[in-house]
């Protein structure tokens, strides 16, 4: 009785940082974990420290945390480069991409889930995976093979007295290229959000009065939009980041922001630049996502 | 565009079976199943069921899990058609009605409540999808939340977040929203516990009398079917074996497979012997009276647990007495039941405590019972 009463007593005096010691680090399943708490200081939030760091540097230099100035970012907004150009058509390609595989995937999900069953259709999913392992590049320069002058494509269609579309390097180009490598990362989670809807459920709508659409609209889609909404902020993400693509199938048509980071630093050796670069694509990416989070009820989709 | 006008030259005619249920006196056939057979992959599951359900009364099918009484259900409410027969309600097949266009509405054994919705926007569902405004099915939605007693607060609760007992009652109220002719039961109460079982029993027998709607229930518990049910269908391997109130089906049981099918019961094969008399192949040697049975030669003799007595000394003499040895004892509370052994034969016999003779495992004891207290059947 004495010595609990001296425990918390101590605990009070210790404030937040021990209770937060004792009640989370230091109970087995703390200790356990400080190898990943290693990893993802080491590995995560220690390279964003520096990404930040750099941003705020004098431009052209090597060294961060020495130096202090919006320079960088000043240089970004104040008109004298394409670089809010490539903000723009990066966030484009990545809502339209969005757009398109939620259109595409959806249906595809819900025949797989339907054809294949709840659990075999998971699985199922696994394969459109498989291309992954195949390098992203070479599977890029596979769809300028086939689609270049003489081609497959344009080859073949010569072959029987027409000739193929000449679409490589333009940004249609790239948007199919997104689509094409960020598939399965829309397909995986909207099969799993659909094979969550049970069967019952649509059953009982249609007992109670409700059209097809009706359940479709009321029933079948809100309760599959965890998984539609998950997979749309997964492909949003990638595809903001995608940089192959526009290199690889885009030529020189387009210039998108991971273009511009990438060149900053390397070819240029600007680090503090690219840098700012990436802090704000950052900030624009999480604020978007963050703004549509919040505008769609989570809750309410959730049923929590 | 082609399935569009298909569904509009249907719509009169469905209307005209909802309308025309609608106006059945209560007590008269509102549906009748004639002749509905079901087979899935060649194999018949429901094997010739004709049956004629009255309007406002409590039908319950029972039957053992395997004997097809979901099937039934399912054609019933839309969900599945029968291969051959038909059903008819108010005057009018509806054999091949989808089940948003019938009058008829199922409450599910597990219940199939909207998660993500709360209480007051399940219970509008149905009403919703028919398009009645806003403020009518909040009135409505409250009208049926105090029917179903659940209290006013529960409006914006989350159906999750209800207990079982609750999302019970969300869920009748729900079925009761689309304002069908005949409420479809499929063991609504399978997965609660038996104490709540016993009070929402009560419940929903006095909201079918409440609410005025025909009930079709079903369940593999005859016990069930009996405390709620104005009368029973017994069903076994798709064949309807028996159709009767709760009393008929108790003392009259048409078969055996009836006759156990509640409790345990002592049913003896008995045959007319060569010199006219009835005897029992447990009891040899032994005279069987039983009430006359026409020109029948053999049968099974159900004897209830509860009609046997105790033939001590200064006891009524019975029509037929047999020597038991006593095997076991179980207190079921009101009354104890007793396994006893006579030859090879297991015996129960029930008996309140108050009347219990004293007997206990080990003790000889001798048993009887009048001719007009057991039951013949002929399977």
């Amino acid at each position: 009785m004495q010595s609990n009463l001296n425990g918390t007593l101590a605990v009070k005096k210790a404030g937040a940082f021990s209770l937060w010691l004792r009640d989370v680090l230091l109970t087995q399943g703390g200790r356990c974990a400080i190898p990943v708490y290693v990893l993802l200081i080491l590995g995560f939030v220690a390279p964003l420290i520096m990404v930040l760091a750099f941003a705020f540097a004098t431009p052209r230099t090597f060294t961060a945390f020495t130096s202090f100035t919006f320079e960088n970012f000043i240089h970004i907004f104040d008109g004298s480069t394409s670089v809010l150009m490539s903000y723009v058509w990066a966030l484009t390609f990545a809502a339209l991409a969005t757009a398109i595989l939620t259109v595409i995937c959806y249906p595809v999900a819900v025949g797989m889930v339907r054809i294949f069953g709840k659990r075999c259709s998971i699985i199922i999913s696994i394969l459109f995976v498989f291309p992954l392992f195949v390098s992203e590049n070479v599977r890029l320069y596979g769809w300028i093979l086939f689609f270049m002058k003489n081609g497959i494509l344009d080859g073949t269609l010569k072959m029987l007295g027409g000739a193929g579309p000449d679409i490589l390097y333009t940004p249609g180009m790239i948007l199919f290229g997104i689509c094409y490598t960020y598939l399965p990362y829309m397909l995986f989670p909207i099969v799993s959000g659909v094979a969550l809807v049970p069967q019952d459920l649509i059953t009982a709508a249609r007992d109670l009065g409700a059209s097809r659409f009706r359940t479709w609209r009321e029933i079948e889609l809100p309760l599959a939009m965890p998984g539609v909404l998950i997979g749309m902020l997964i492909t949003f993400v990638l595809a903001a980041g995608a940089i192959s693509e526009s290199k690889i199938l885009g030529g020189q048509s387009v210039v998108v922001i991971t273009n511009d980071i990438d060149i900053a630093l390397t070819y240029s050796q600007n680090w503090p630049q690219g840098s700012a670069m990436a802090v704000v694509l950052m900030i624009v990416i999480a604020a978007l996502t963050m703004y549509a989070f919040k505008k769609i009820d989570l809750e309410k989709i959730l049923g929590r | 565009m082609v399935s569009a006008k298909l569904h509009k030259a249907k719509d009169p005619q469905e209307e005209s079976a909802a309308e025309l249920a609608r106006e059945i006196k209560p007590g008269e056939t509102i549906l009748d199943l004639v002749h509905v057979c079901r087979d899935f992959d060649k194999v018949r599951v429901i094997k010739d069921v004709s049956l004629q359900i009255r309007k406002n009364e409590f039908f319950t099918l029972v039957g053992p899990s395997g004997s097809g009484k979901t099937t039934i259900l399912k054609m019933l409410a839309g969900m599945d058609q029968p291969t051959s027969g038909d059903i008819v309600l108010g005057g009018k097949s509806i054999s091949t009605v989808p089940p948003d266009k019938r009058p008829t509405c199922m409450v599910f054994q597990f219940l199939a409540l909207f998660p993500h919705m709360s209480v007051g926007e399940n219970i509008e569902f149905p009403m919703k999808v028919k398009g009645i405004p806003g403020d009518k099915r909040c009135e409505r939605a409250y009208e049926l939340m105090q029917l179903v007693s659940l209290p006013e607060s529960y409006y914006k609760k989350n159906v999750m977040k209800c207990s079982g007992g609750e999302r019970q009652r969300v869920a009748i109220a729900r079925a009761l929203a689309y304002d069908p002719e005949i409420l479809l039961f499929d063991e609504p109460l399978s997965a609660i516990d038996a104490k709540l079982r016993k009070t929402l029993q009560k419940e929903l027998k006095e909201l079918h009398a409440r609410s005025g709607k025909t009930f079709i229930y079903i369940t593999h518990s005859l016990e069930e079917a009996m405390y709620m049910s104005d009368r029973v269908g017994v069903l076994c391997n798709g064949v309807l074996k028996q159709v009767g109130t709760p009393s008929e089906i108790y003392n009259h049981p048409v078969s055996r497979f009836v006759a156990s099918f509640i409790g345990d019961t002592n049913i003896f094969e008995v045959h007319m012997s060569s010199s006219g008399r009835w005897e029992a192949s447990d009891f040899p040697g032994m005279d069987i009276k039983l009430e006359p049975r026409g020109d029948r030669l053999e049968g099974y003799l159900v004897v209830r647990p509860e009609n046997l007595r105790v033939i001590d000394d200064g006891a009524v003499p019975a029509d037929n007495v047999i020597d038991c040895k006593v095997r076991n004892a179980y207190s079921m509370g009101s009354r104890i039941q007793y396994q006893l052994i006579s030859g090879k034969k297991e015996i129960m016999l029930e008996l309140t405590p108050r009347h219990d003779h004293g007997i206990k495992p080990g003790d000889n004891v001798r048993l009887g019972w009048n001719a007009q207290d057991a039951i013949f059947v002929d399977e």
